[in-house]
């Protein structure tokens, strides 16, 4: 069995309803668990982005992708480990305000943390951290003694660290398919 | 000015551009606006009104599987979209091109648990090629156009248009272009002349070549160029279940079927051949045995239109990514003419004894006598062969089907029609109902148990309606035969939920005005074939088989493809 590590699934699609059910369902019957799930429009118009992150293998993954991309309306899907993609999450912490003043450390925790107060009333802070996971992890377990009233964590996004472009040039290929069938690229 | 129609209209106009001409189906309360249009369209549109959902939906099946065209259901919403699933199922894994038009409730009540609200699209989307629900009229060309284009192209599959109440009512501005292009989706990918180049180079230095048939030949109507190749190149070919009757039973070259019940020269073959060129099959676990020691010394050309198959099951050397004719066609004049009388005569010996232990005990067998039970492979054989083997064979699921499957013989591609991904019980009567309208001039032999049958005999209502000329061969051993095969050997001889108390099933017949007959004994069989054969008509014989008959040879689940049992207690030697 080969080992298992995090994997980040980005997938270009039409921007069709019922898509996300229809991707999810090939991880669900897997028995594969999303680790997150962030899904928005890509630098494509009318184009949608989503991107899954899922521990699993290498083996299982890339059937996963076939499949993904077998589905009508589902562009191009890649796979990234985390060396291959520039990636980031944002994370929100509410917090009591006055156990905050109390704490000498605070002003030291934000700043070393490279947090950044969104807002202040007399009864909660809302703190913002925007980095990997285990970084917002971090600032979550320190600020944990001070009673977390409420916490988030977005899902993954990212970027490919490769110079080429590949979904530009698939979409351009499929583009001069359709011209060439029917003499123009409109469905 | 387009002209302005309603949604409905739209629907069976749609159908007409597509070139369908029959539709199986039955109304309800949110499919009523077309029910109430397509009244207009009897004359161009012939709907054949079966007695249970899941009947439309097998009978499109078996239409679009005897014709090669599409299968149209249209039924309603809620439990009517509910009932379709199985068929759904069934025709997306068995690659059969089917519409499904389902109706929906209004949009306003759309997920407020409306009456017959039922979330169609969540449903069926892990078990359909597409599923769309159309909300506005406006949508209806497009969407029908895709559904066609989608259900039928690469490979074909199941689609769903779940068609609101308001879509149909409404109106819209009348224009229809089918689709031969989406930007997501290539049915047709370019043939990769490296792939080719090296696959032929494989086969053209491999000593011990084989040929695994699958499914996608006849989809794709590659059988000329199959043969083409097999002979050109002196390789045996092998059919998987649906890839029965892409090479004549006679055929020098065939060599049978691989898998579970499969032929023993094939299956032991499988784990000898040094290549192995899978042409539209995608090496189900019925077919492959244990994976690990699944053809451990072949190099695997796997030629597929989906590509989502490589490497799934089975790691593929070769991937060509095409659909079988194309490739075939690409690979023919880069294939050395060769002989490869030795490698053939590998498989002399497994036939001699698999003809000997287990085909002459099913087709001949001297161990009973004329007032005994029958066994299901003499009928078969018998009923095959009546029809000059040129029937189109349909089955159920389970012994009825590899007895079925196993000793028809098939002189003309498209002439088995059995569910194989699915194995849905109940599937036969109305995919028989389906081919015989599909096909009207060839004869029609459903063979069914007396389990599957009494899933769907309800459709006996659709013969007796439409006069549908199917000859029904009832397997009847009183029992869920395979399931009571599998207790017998594997389980310990302990028949649970097994035995089944039966109908009269001639009387069933004879209340739907089908003549019928039950052949009790071996005596009677061939006198009750010839009478069968001559009317002009359905038919239905039911017909007393030994309920201790059971399907070989067997590769028993968790075993290695070439680890055969000829009987309950032997092993094929090699």
């Amino acid at each position: 069995m080969e080992k298992k590590q995090l994997f980040t699934i980005s997938v270009f699609t039409e921007n069709q309803v019922g898509l996300l059910n229809r991707i999810s369902i090939i991880f669900t019957r897997r028995g594969l668990n999303l680790e997150s799930v962030s899904s928005s429009a890509s630098s494509v118009h009318g184009i949608h982005k989503m991107n899954f992150t899922c521990n699993s293998d290498r083996e299982t993954m890339e059937k996963v992708i076939s499949q993904i991309e077998r589905c009508i309306d589902v562009l191009r899907a890649f796979l990234y480990t985390d060396d291959e993609i520039v990636y980031q999450e944002v994370a929100l912490y509410k917090v009591p305000t006055q156990k905050l003043l109390d704490e000498k450390d605070f002003e030291r925790i934000i700043r070393v943390h490279n947090a950044r107060i969104l807002e202040l009333t007399r009864e909660y802070t809302i703190l913002e951290k925007t980095g990997h996971e285990s970084e917002t992890q971090a600032l979550y377990e320190l600020l944990a003694k001070y009673g977390i009233l409420q916490f988030i964590r977005s899902g993954r996004i990212c970027i490919t660290k490769s110079p080429t472009e590949h979904f530009t040039r698939y979409l351009e290929e499929q583009e001069a398919r359709g011209k060439a069938l029917c003499g123009s690229s409109e469905e | 000015m387009s002209e302005r129609i309603t949604g409905a209209e739209a629907i069976c106009r749609a159908l007409l551009a597509e070139g369908v001409d029959t539709i199986f189906g039955y109304p309800g309360g949110q499919i009523m606006p077309f029910y109430d249009k397509l009244y207009d369209f009897t004359d161009s549109l012939r709907h054949i009104l079966t007695r249970h959902e899941q009947g439309a939906v097998h009978a499109a099946q078996g239409y679009a599987r005897a014709s090669g065209r599409v299968g149209v259901v249209t039924v309603t919403s809620g439990p009517a979209a509910t009932n379709v699933i199985t068929g759904l199922g069934d025709a997306n894994i068995d690659c059969t091109p089917i519409v499904v038009i389902t109706g929906q409730v209004g949009v306003a009540s759309l997920g407020t648990d409306a009456f017959q609200e039922t979330d169609v699209i969540g449903i069926t989307q892990p078990i359909t090629k597409w599923a769309y629900q159309i909300r506005r009229p406006e949508e209806i060309p497009w969407a029908m156009a895709r559904a066609f284009y989608i259900a039928t192209t690469g490979r074909p599959g199941a689609v769903v248009l779940d068609i609101t109440r308001d879509a149909q009512v409404g109106t819209l501005d009348w224009s229809y272009k089918k689709t031969n292009y989406i930007r997501s989706y290539n049915p047709a990918p370019e043939l990769q002349p490296g792939e080719i180049i090296s696959a032929a180079a494989l086969i053209n230095r491999s000593e011990r070549p084989l040929i695994l048939s699958g499914h996608g030949v006849m989809l794709s109507e590659a059988e000329a160029d199959l043969l083409a190749l097999a002979e050109k190149a002196d390789i045996p070919v092998a059919t998987t279940l649906l890839g029965l009757s892409t090479i004549p039973s006679d055929h020098p070259l065939n060599k049978g079927m691989v898998g579970m019940h499969g032929n023993i020269g094939p299956n032991i073959a499988t784990n000898n051949a040094d290549v192995i060129l899978a042409i539209g099959m995608r090496f189900d676990d019925r077919v492959t045995g244990v994976i690990k020691s699944y053809a451990p010394q072949a190099k695997i050309i796997h030629i597929d239109i989906d590509s989502a198959e490589f490497n799934k099951n089975v790691k593929a050397h070769i991937a060509i990514h095409a659909d079988a004719k194309t490739a075939l066609r690409g690979l023919l004049p880069q294939i050395n003419k060769a002989d490869r009388k030795e490698w053939l005569a590998t498989f002399d010996r497994p036939e001699k004894v698999e003809q000997a232990e287990v085909i002459e005990r099913e087709t001949d067998p001297k161990d009973l006598g004329p007032e005994s039970p029958m066994r299901m492979g003499e009928v078969v054989r018998k009923l095959s062969e009546a029809t000059g083997n040129k029937a189109i064979v349909v089955t159920d699921v389970g012994q009825n089907q590899m007895m079925s499957a196993r000793y028809s013989s098939y002189t003309m591609p498209k002439s088995l029609i059995t569910s194989g991904g699915l194995g849905t019980m109940g599937f036969c009567l109305p995919a028989a109902i389906g081919a015989k309208l599909a096909e009207p001039s060839r004869e029609v032999l459903a063979f069914m148990g007396d389990g599957g049958f009494q899933m769907t005999m309800q459709e006996l209502g659709t013969i007796l309606e439409y006069r549908i000329g199917v000859k029904m061969v009832l397997l009847n051993n009183n029992y869920l035969g395979n399931v009571r095969q599998w207790q017998a050997m594997f389980y310990n001889n302990r028949f649970s939920a097994t035995p089944m108390v039966n109908p009269d099933f001639v009387a069933i017949a004879a209340a739907y005005g089908i003549p019928a007959e039950d052949v009790s004994c071996r005596a009677e069989l061939d006198s009750a074939i010839a009478r069968m054969a001559a009317h002009d008509g359905a038919y239905l014989l039911n017909v007393n088989i030994d309920p201790t008959d059971m399907v070989f040879p067997m590769v028993t689940p968790g075993s290695a493809i070439d680890n055969i049992l000829i009987n309950a207690t032997d092993k094929y030697e090699a």
